[in-house]
């Protein structure tokens, strides 16, 4: 647990392993909360080339379909399957078994531009409903 | 923000209890409270509680009223004895489908001072009742708006029934739990005047309660606090939707619209053209007369074997054809599995079908299955 954790302003989280060469995506538990009543995720092929900022899944509520989004450019090279069918790990554990893929970064300096914990909480605060 | 929009007499009560207040029709309403399923459920197993003050409430009197109301709207209004409610649609001369709304019927026919009550769609008031002044006659009859005076309070569920009437005077609570359904009747709750209407939204059993602005929090709190520990839940849009989807209850917007043919839409109950003349009545006759050919289209059930919700406007095919637009679409929280009504073409509607839905550019597999999708069990 080398180097800490970041954020999208579209609420996925980031965290690179300790090489620096890869890191784990998943989705903030302020966006879980927000969504409420998750009924289904699609995840994207692992070995799919994405860049920062394209859509790589859909997480849909009872109510509305959200995409999740790239933080940063790489290949996909694994997701955590079992995670559609059991949709409230994403709220019980968003940051551990939670986790939604990895990725192997092509451009770790992307992580620059992302927002710290400190950050991403005053962001979510201003977002309160 | 929230000065652009109305609001209804409980939004204070909503805005203190985790309501997440939208935008609805002009009206600021809660979407939830907690979460959809939640509230859905609660519904489902005890009582839902839903503040549904955005409806328009239209009061038609007079002399004449009973006789004007009978050349406007789609079911018959002569023979409407006092307490009766009746599913209606609102049409104009085109036969276009201006909105459905219920009658009600607050004067014996043979009266001569007449009284009905018309609840209309949040989205379709000001229109429904611009276009019903053009049509007034010059005297006999009045048509006021008592949407912002009054609030509308539904309470949904197999709990409903018993716990309204605990708020009753015991003069009245025999006949009130007696009240079949379409049925309405006025009696005081706690010390307020209110009409209670054997109808909803849900497909649970329950009231759907019309009371004074000023009273209406009073009567809100005092029937949540009573069976809130029974499992009794604030209930938001969000789940009314859910609800209405799995009792297959049409929405005016989505399965219902100015163009629909209400004998393709399943809605040839809420026309009633034996002898009678209304705007667009002769019109409405010929789609009857052809509804084969009219728009070769029938509103049927879709159950999908993904939970993954279809939503309005996706496009059905059969094996490559398109045949339909999905009106409505959401993950049943009664039923696990993903719903929607479909509009499709007659060949391709038979209960048993295997069709596909275009889901954001994934092919979804599902089944015309026969409305409504839930019935509550009596």
């Amino acid at each position: 647990m080398g180097i800490a954790i970041k954020f999208a302003k579209s609420h996925e989280w980031i965290r690179p392993e300790d090489s620096g060469a890869s890191a784990t995506i998943g989705i903030s538990s302020y966006a879980v909360e927000a969504l409420t009543d998750l009924v289904f995720m699609q995840l994207p092929q692992i070995g799919r080339h994405v860049k920062a900022g394209e859509s790589i899944g859909e997480i849909e509520s009872v109510k509305a379909v959200s995409d999740l989004y790239a933080p940063v450019s790489g290949e996909i090279v694994e997701v955590n399957a079992s995670l559609p069918d059991n949709l409230e790990i994403l709220g019980s554990d968003p940051f551990g078994a939670g986790w939604v893929l990895k990725i192997r970064m092509s451009n770790p300096e992307e992580l620059d531009v992302l927002l710290d914990q400190t950050a991403y909480d005053v962001l979510v605060s201003g977002q309160g409903h | 923000m929230a000065d652009q929009f109305l609001t209804t007499p409980l939004n204070q009560w909503h805005t203190s209890h985790g309501g997440r207040m939208v935008e609805f029709a002009g009206w600021l309403m809660p979407v939830q409270y907690t979460s959809i399923v939640d509230e859905h459920v609660a519904t489902r197993t005890a009582c839902g509680l839903f503040d549904v003050s955005h409806m328009g409430r239209l009061e038609i009197d007079g002399p004449g009223a009973r006789q004007w109301l009978e050349s406007m709207l789609t079911r018959r209004v002569v023979d409407m004895e006092l307490g009766v409610v009746r599913y209606t649609l609102i049409t104009n001369d085109h036969s276009e489908i201006l909105d459905d709304a219920l009658v009600s019927c607050e004067s014996i026919p043979s009266s001569q001072s007449q009284r009905f009550g018309l609840v209309v769609n949040a989205s379709n008031r000001a229109r429904v009742v611009q276009w019903m002044l053009t049509r007034m006659p010059d005297a006999g009859v009045r048509l006021i708006d008592r949407t912002l005076e009054s609030a509308m309070i539904a309470v949904q569920g197999p709990l409903a029934v018993h716990l309204v009437a605990d708020h009753i005077s015991a003069h009245f609570r025999e006949t009130l739990m007696a009240l079949k359904p379409y049925r309405f009747l006025r009696a005081e709750l706690l010390d307020i005047p209110a009409s209670f209407s054997r109808t909803g939204y849900t497909g649970e059993d329950g009231f759907e309660i019309i009371v004074p602005a000023n009273r209406a929090t009073e009567v809100w709190e005092s029937l949540y606090s009573k069976a809130h520990q029974k499992g009794l839940r604030a209930c938001g849009l969000g789940a009314r939707d859910t609800l209405r989807l799995e009792a297959a209850m049409p929405l005016y917007g989505h399965e219902l619209k100015e163009i629909t043919n209400p004998f393709a839409a399943g809605l040839s109950l809420a026309v009633d053209l034996e002898g009678r003349t209304f705007p667009g009545s002769n019109r409405l006759a010929a789609c009857r007369d052809h509804r084969d050919h009219v728009e070769g289209t029938v509103r049927v059930g879709l159950r999908f074997d993904s939970k993954r919700p279809a939503r309005e406007g996706h496009e059905v095919f059969f094996e490559n054809t398109r045949i339909g637009t999905v009106t409505s679409g959401s993950f049943a929280p009664s039923l696990g599995y993903a719903v929607a009504m479909a509009n499709l073409s007659l060949e391709t509607s038979k209960v048993g079908t295997t069709v596909e839905v275009l889901v954001r550019n994934n092919r979804e597999t599902a089944h015309v299955v026969p409305l409504p999708f839930y019935r509550r069990k009596k």
